[in-house]
């Protein structure tokens, strides 16, 4: 789950981590009175939108009067903000914060992420901030140093001391430095986190170290115990064909094709998107309905589908601890309550698969049965092609 | 002979009473695996199915002579139920259990390593079977034939998928092993591989990875090295778009990291023959024997 800039600093100030002064504002009149408290005579007002990229996309500016910080926040406010990482239909800015200046001396990276490789946390520190960490990473590797965390202690300064000498940070800095990643890192482990990202994390005059920018992902089977973290989700961030499967339990991702997907399995799903794609055909979602599908989830399944317009649906199960039979009779119910009127193919295997055919056949509804993958996909790509 | 798991294989079910845990005993009872204990703390003394139930793993092993356990404890508890495991003294932990924080995951593994004989198979992962002779997880065993063909999948459906394909064809498998999606796991490719190679019943392999990770590369430069038998590969999220995670917790494109193609081109560079697409797995393994 991903949570603004503005939460994710607010939660790393709860862990003593330095971050600037800012104030949440969903209204010109808002940013103008959150720059009034912040006082001062420099202002940053940044887009909040769950994506990166933010500044070359026009969403992140400085004001140097309380009357641009107004100005800036009524432009910004409601529109469409396009960057590398939103698409290009970009995502509307809802809320904005307000931010106090920084006293930039110089910008380094800093990440945190779970390396399935070392079953570990690794720390990335790299002295080139404000670029992407994958730009760096293909151009100038030497400049990206990695921390590997071991679990049972967390992160030990001297390591920092290691990483800050191959970079060739020194005095003070490294002190400060130390602080920062020893507090980040409890915060990542304290709050179940699955990336933490510092870009710039900045160095001021003083050879302090502050987080200018915040991002924090966590880990979404964790949050049952994190309530506080939970409350943050923005839905209006995220897809609603999305949201409404993940209430159902169902696992979908919306995709540019036409034909619709019905699959149990994470493995098979992918696979039945590939398997279309090698077919000439493209796919309009990955849906995976999981093991224990009943009725109710494979009518929502289908709702889901038909309202992303699809062209034709294919469903591609291999029942194991799902029943062919459960399966044949949600979609019998789902066309019934559905009116269905996309081609609908399907191919069953595995559990109780004879009793499956036979209720479909019995319903009456017309399906186009496929005896296998390749089957059942070429059959899809060609129904697509016909309705054009 | 196969790996992991044969017909001395005595099982003890964490979380036998829970619908998945009870369900999925009774097809392992059917199946004619060896269940030899239910743990559920608070349950002990009471029994499922005629199998006996106890407070701990500790009087499982001690007691009843489990010496493999499967997991079917809900999320929060499952990490604990794992470790349990393993200090019990069995020597083999297949997570059922799909949804275990990563964090929990990592202690698991730290504390893992005190135990180095312990092989933990999972999390998230459909099981571990060995045709006519024991079948532990949630597989469909129907779809099985013994015979002489490894099977190792991060996915489960996918694995059925080749099963399926195998023994519509009428080959066999050795041992079938579903490693898991989760970004932290147990058991890995190489581990798998190298039992299959040390295995004189297995004369050939299918191997299938998703994208995420590279768990694959790493299992390919080994095969390249190490392994001598036939084997095919496949590939699941080809068409994935990077930055979604699809799924399975571990399968997600990040960084430009983890696509398809870059493990294709590893495994096929390692004499992998991969499946043109994921209907033909198992066909195309048949033209390698």
């Amino acid at each position: 789950m991903n949570i603004h800039e503005y939460q994710a600093k607010a939660l790393l100030r709860d862990y003593g981590i330095p971050v600037p002064r800012g104030h949440v504002a969903f209204s010109a009149e808002e940013a103008r009175s959150a720059a009034d408290n912040l006082g001062g005579s420099l202002w940053v007002v940044k887009a909040q939108i769950h994506a990166g990229g933010r500044g070359k996309g026009g969403g992140v500016k400085l004001a140097k009067s309380k009357a641009e910080v107004e100005a800036l926040a009524k432009t910004m406010l409601g529109m469409q903000l396009v960057t590398k990482q939103t698409g290009p239909e970009g995502k509307k800015v809802q809320r904005i914060y307000i931010e106090e200046g920084a006293d930039i001396a110089r910008e380094l990276y800093l990440g945190m992420v779970v390396d399935r490789q070392t079953s570990a946390v690794t720390v990335m520190l790299s002295t080139e901030g404000g670029t992407e960490i994958e730009e760096v990473a293909a151009e100038n590797p030497d400049a990206i140093v990695k921390i590997h965390v071991h679990p049972g202690v967390g992160v030990q300064p001297f390591q920092v001391r290691d990483a800050a000498k191959r970079l060739g940070l020194e005095g003070k800095l490294v002190r400060s430095l130390t602080s920062f990643i020893t507090k980040l890192y409890t915060a990542f482990v304290d709050l179940d986190c699955s990336l933490a990202e510092v870009n710039p994390l900045v160095v001021t005059g003083a050879q302090e170290v502050i987080a200018l920018d915040a991002k924090l992902n966590f880990d979404s089977n964790a949050l049952y115990r994190h309530p506080k973290v939970a409350d943050l989700r923005d839905l209006t961030e995220e897809n609603p064909s999305e949201v409404a499967a993940s209430a159902h339990g169902l696992s979908y991702i919306k995709l540019d094709g036409d034909i619709g997907c019905l699959v149990n399995g994470a493995g098979l799903a992918m696979a039945t998107m590939d398997i279309l794609k090698y077919f000439g055909g493209e796919p309009a979602n990955f849906l995976d309905v999981g093991g224990s599908a009943t009725t109710e989830r494979v009518t929502e399944a289908f709702r889901i589908l038909l309202g992303d317009h699809v062209k034709a649906i294919f469903v591609n199960i291999f029942g194991g601890i799902m029943k062919c039979d459960t399966l044949a009779n949600g979609l019998v119910e789902a066309a019934r309550t559905l009116s269905l009127d996309v081609p609908l193919i399907v191919r069953m295997e595995g559990t109780n698969v004879a009793l499956g055919k036979q209720i479909l056949a019995e319903s009456g509804l017309e399906i186009t049965s496929a005896d296998s993958m390749a089957d059942g996909a070429e059959k899809a790509v060609a129904a697509v092609r016909a309705g054009r | 002979m196969a790996i992991f798991v044969d017909k001395d294989t005595r099982l003890a079910v964490q979380g036998i009473t829970g619908s998945a845990g009870a369900f999925h005993s009774r097809q392992m009872l059917e199946y004619g695996t060896q269940v030899v204990a239910g743990v559920v703390p608070g349950k002990g003394g009471q029994t499922f199915e005629g199998v006996p139930i106890f407070d701990t793993m500790a009087e499982a092993v001690e007691q009843a002579g489990a010496n493999a356990s499967v997991v079917f404890v809900p999320p929060p508890f499952a990490a604990d139920a794992i470790m349990e495991s393993a200090a019990a003294g069995v020597s083999l932990v297949v997570g059922i259990t799909e949804g275990i924080p990563v964090l929990d995951m990592m202690k698991a593994r730290i504390f893992l390593q005190d135990y180095p004989d312990v092989r933990l198979v999972g999390p998230n992962c459909p099981g571990v079977i060995t045709p006519g002779q024991c079948k532990i997880g949630i597989m469909p065993g129907h779809i099985h034939r013994p015979g002489h063909v490894g099977v190792v999948s991060r996915s489960g459906t996918l694995t059925y998928e080749a099963v399926g394909q195998l023994t519509a064809l009428g080959i066999g498998q050795s041992t079938c092993v579903g490693i898991g999606g989760d970004p932290i796991n147990g058991t890995n490719f190489i581990d798998v591989l190298s039992a299959f190679q040390a295995d004189p019943e297995t004369e050939a392999v299918i191997m299938i990875g998703e994208i995420g990770g590279s768990a694959e590369e790493d299992a390919a430069a080994w095969v390249k090295a190490n392994f001598t038998k036939p084997i095919v590969g496949f590939i699941a999220g080809k068409t994935a778009p990077p930055g979604k995670r699809m799924g399975h917790a571990g399968a997600i494109i990040s960084g430009g990291k983890g696509t398809a193609s870059e493990k294709e081109k590893a495994m096929s560079e390692a004499g992998i023959v991969m499946s043109p697409n994921p209907s033909e797995m198992a066909s195309t393994l048949k033209k390698l024997l």
